[in-house]
């Protein structure tokens, strides 16, 4: 019988099974980030343990570096707990090593998930890991890509290898076109309130059909760094001629024969027509509207022409709950359009939304524009110092900042507000990013997830509008 | 890590789904570089009325008394009874640190979120997944007996209520219920087989060299 593609990706990392199933999985890339590395550095040190493979380690500084200030230099980084993360990292990777290093104020620093990639560090074939849940962006590139704790990331550290048990195979099938205005992000969470925030648990997704074909990669990267929202580990993309041009040509792919031999390897990291899946679902491209959530879960999300929804009418009684309490949280009433809803925030960023193609769709939404008054802060946070300098090259920054937008150093920034930038208790934010939590963005920040073409529009408005209306 | 065999525990009841990892341990408390200090920052947003920072004095912050966890019946609770899709979201072990801090030794819900799932094996905090009905009963009735204790069996893998009454089987996989029966250190565990690693590596490199440059 045929093989998926994770299983493909999962048989070529097997080091050793254990009867019961449990894995030693071998671990090709290892990203590494400030926050959850430090225990994990020290725990070596203390067991007097060596990192086994330091050249699969690509690390960089992102969830607590400052989005101004720069000029400033570490001193930029006010709070001493974080300034303290940050050096830390600075003295593990002197001291344990790493194949590459983009420290805080490098001018390929960003965020983890968006350096990998851009880097060509991130390749089709590869397990990737990092502590980190949103690693699940790599799987793009047909990677198995997922999050991992600190225990495991100095498990990893030690021994090149993870322990791990096979995940189920699920497909996501999206057949159809887009419509203009419609984004990798409003099929992701059409696709997670679809199936709910468990909808994937315990699954690796692959997403496939035509429109995920037709993504870019940047759009397949949002996609598969979301299907942590629906509650899996991974996401994937099998390899075509999109992966393979994006990779030619970026500083740590392949090059000369390695290139050739890559590509045909490449090649085969597609599911098999005969493989079979143990879940499937399948949605209509040309049925997907921009979405927007409401709650505060990723699968609490409704179209941009629908209303708030009414827990009255919910019959689950933990649903219910769940509804209420989410609307109180948000401040919200049932039934109110979601059009009538004004934002006092925006931020443009995170690994789900803060690549190239991200900045041009905001841009093009913004350009000649003001944002409005009601709104005090609209901010673009771009996801690496590379994105950063190409936006720059085109212009992008100037067509932010003429419409009153703040134009930021990369990092996390406003996405989980770590740093300095976040949302105060009661503020409203229309959001690239991709978690609507409670106190996500900042302690009773109200977080509402969209793309960003979303989020620049609303920022124009001054509350949600839709954008296929827009121009 | 702390070995885990029986737990006769006090059982404290957190009625609501999809409770995430920046819930049970908010981003503020991720910048240290430490493994503990965790316990009273735990589900904080919940916990206290005021905002929560690192290095304010917890035991001075007023406590919000609508928090279940807060009632004094389940004071010294080792038994965290949660609903379905428990510990989804972010990667942060240090979620189920704070939660071993806090005195919690295992966690009963229908679902819980796969990377918090290994993360709480490694650190001997033991999730116990449940059907669905299961845990409603047990939900009912932990709010209707004050003092309603669980009797939480790894090697046997069985949850019951102190009567016995009630005995529910759960599945864990073997090696990680080998790892917490024994307390055993799971890297240490893997390097005995450090010349698989090897070999595994070394046919790698040969057969896709780019890989190793
Ligand atoms: S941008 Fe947000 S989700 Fe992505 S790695 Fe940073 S904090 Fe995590």
């Amino acid at each position: 019988m045929g093989r998926t593609l994770y299983d493909k990706l999962w048989d070529s990392h097997v080091v050793h099974v254990e009867d019961d199933g449990t894995a030693l999985l071998y671990i090709d890339r290892h990203l590494v980030h400030e926050v959850t590395s430090p225990q994990a550095y020290e725990g070596l040190k203390l067991a007097g343990r060596k990192p086994w493979r330091p050249d699969s380690v690509i690390a960089t500084a992102d969830h607590n570096t400052p989005t101004t200030g720069w000029e400033r230099g570490i001193a930029g980084i006010e709070d001493p707990v974080s300034r303290l993360q940050v050096e830390t990292l600075d003295a593990n990777i002197r001291e344990f090593g790493a194949r590459a290093y983009f420290p805080f104020l490098d001018a390929r620093q960003g965020i983890v998930h968006v350096i990998g990639p851009e880097n060509g560090a991130t390749l089709p074939g590869m397990t990737v890991v990092c502590g980190d849940s949103h690693t699940s962006t790599h799987g793009a590139f047909a990677c198995l890509a997922f999050g991992i704790g600190t225990s495991e990331v100095e498990h990893v550290l030690a021994t090149q290898c993870l322990v791990a048990r096979k995940m189920k195979n699920m497909r996501v099938t999206v057949e159809g076109e887009l419509s203009p205005g419609v984004s990798a992000k409003d099929v992701i969470l059409a696709v997670i309130g679809r199936i709910g925030a468990a909808g994937g648990t315990g699954c690796a997704i692959e997403f496939a059909g035509s429109t995920i074909r037709a993504l870019s990669m940047e759009g397949r990267m949002t996609i598969c760094n979301m299907a942590i929202e629906a509650g899996a580990r991974a996401g994937l993309v099998a390899v075509d001629e999109t992966t393979i041009s994006y990779l030619r040509g970026r500083p740590f792919a392949p090059t000369g024969a390695d290139w050739d031999a890559a590509v045909a390897y490449w090649r085969t990291l597609v599911s098999d027509p005969d493989a079979r899946f143990d879940r499937e679902v399948t949605l209509d491209a040309r049925a997907i509207a921009p979405q927007v959530t409401w709650g505060t879960s990723p699968e609490m999300v409704v179209s941009v022409e629908d209303r708030v929804p009414e827990p009255d009418r919910e019959r689950d009684p933990v649903r219910r709950e769940g509804m209420a309490r989410a609307l109180a949280y948000m401040g919200l009433a049932p039934g109110t359009p979601i059009q009538s809803i004004r934002v006092d925030k925006v931020f443009i960023g995170s690994c789900t939304n803060s690549r190239i193609e991200d900045l041009r769709a905001a841009a093009a939404v913004v350009a000649g524009r003001r944002v409005a008054k009601n709104v005090r802060l609209a901010m673009v946070v771009p996801g690496s110092g590379q994105v950063k300098a190409q936006a720059e090259r085109e212009g992008l920054d100037r067509i932010f900042r003429e419409a009153g937008f703040e134009w930021r150093q990369p990092g996390c920034s406003m996405c989980l507000a770590m740093n300095a930038d976040r949302l105060e208790p009661g503020e409203r934010c229309g959001s690239t990013s991709n978690r609507n939590f409670e106190g996500r963005q900042g302690a009773g920040g109200r977080t509402h997830l969209v793309s960003p073409a979303m989020a620049a529009a609303a920022a124009i408005a001054g509350h949600f509008v839709d954008v296929r209306d827009w121009r | 890590m702390e070995k885990f065999t029986v737990l006769d525990g006090l059982v404290a009841p957190l009625d609501r789904a999809n409770v995430d990892t920046d819930a049970i341990i908010p981003k503020q408390f991720l910048k240290s570089i430490k493994r503990t200090g965790y316990g009273d920052n735990c589900f904080d947003a919940w916990r206290y009325l005021d905002v929560g920072e690192p290095g304010k004095d917890n035991s001075k912050r007023p406590l919000n008394p609508e928090f279940v966890l807060n009632q004094p019946r389940y004071r010294g609770a080792s038994i965290l009874l949660a609903r379905k899709n428990f510990g989804c979201g972010s990667s942060r072990e240090h979620a189920p640190w704070a939660l071993l801090e806090y005195g919690f030794r295992c966690v009963i819900a229908p679902s819980f979120g796969d990377i918090f799932y290994t993360n709480c094996l490694k650190n001997g905090l033991l999730p116990v997944v449940l059907g669905e009905a299961e845990v409603e009963g047990l939900f009912r009735d932990c709010f209707a007996q004050p003092g309603f204790r669980l009797v939480v069996d790894l090697p046997a893998q069985t949850v019951a209520t102190a009567d016995r009454a009630k005995v529910f089987r759960f599945e864990i996989a073997p090696t990680p219920k080998y790892m917490l029966v024994n307390g055993l250190d799971e890297i240490g565990l893997t390097l005995r087989h450090a010349d698989k690693i090897r070999a595994f590596e070394a046919r790698r490199r040969a057969e896709l060299p780019w890989l190793f440059r």
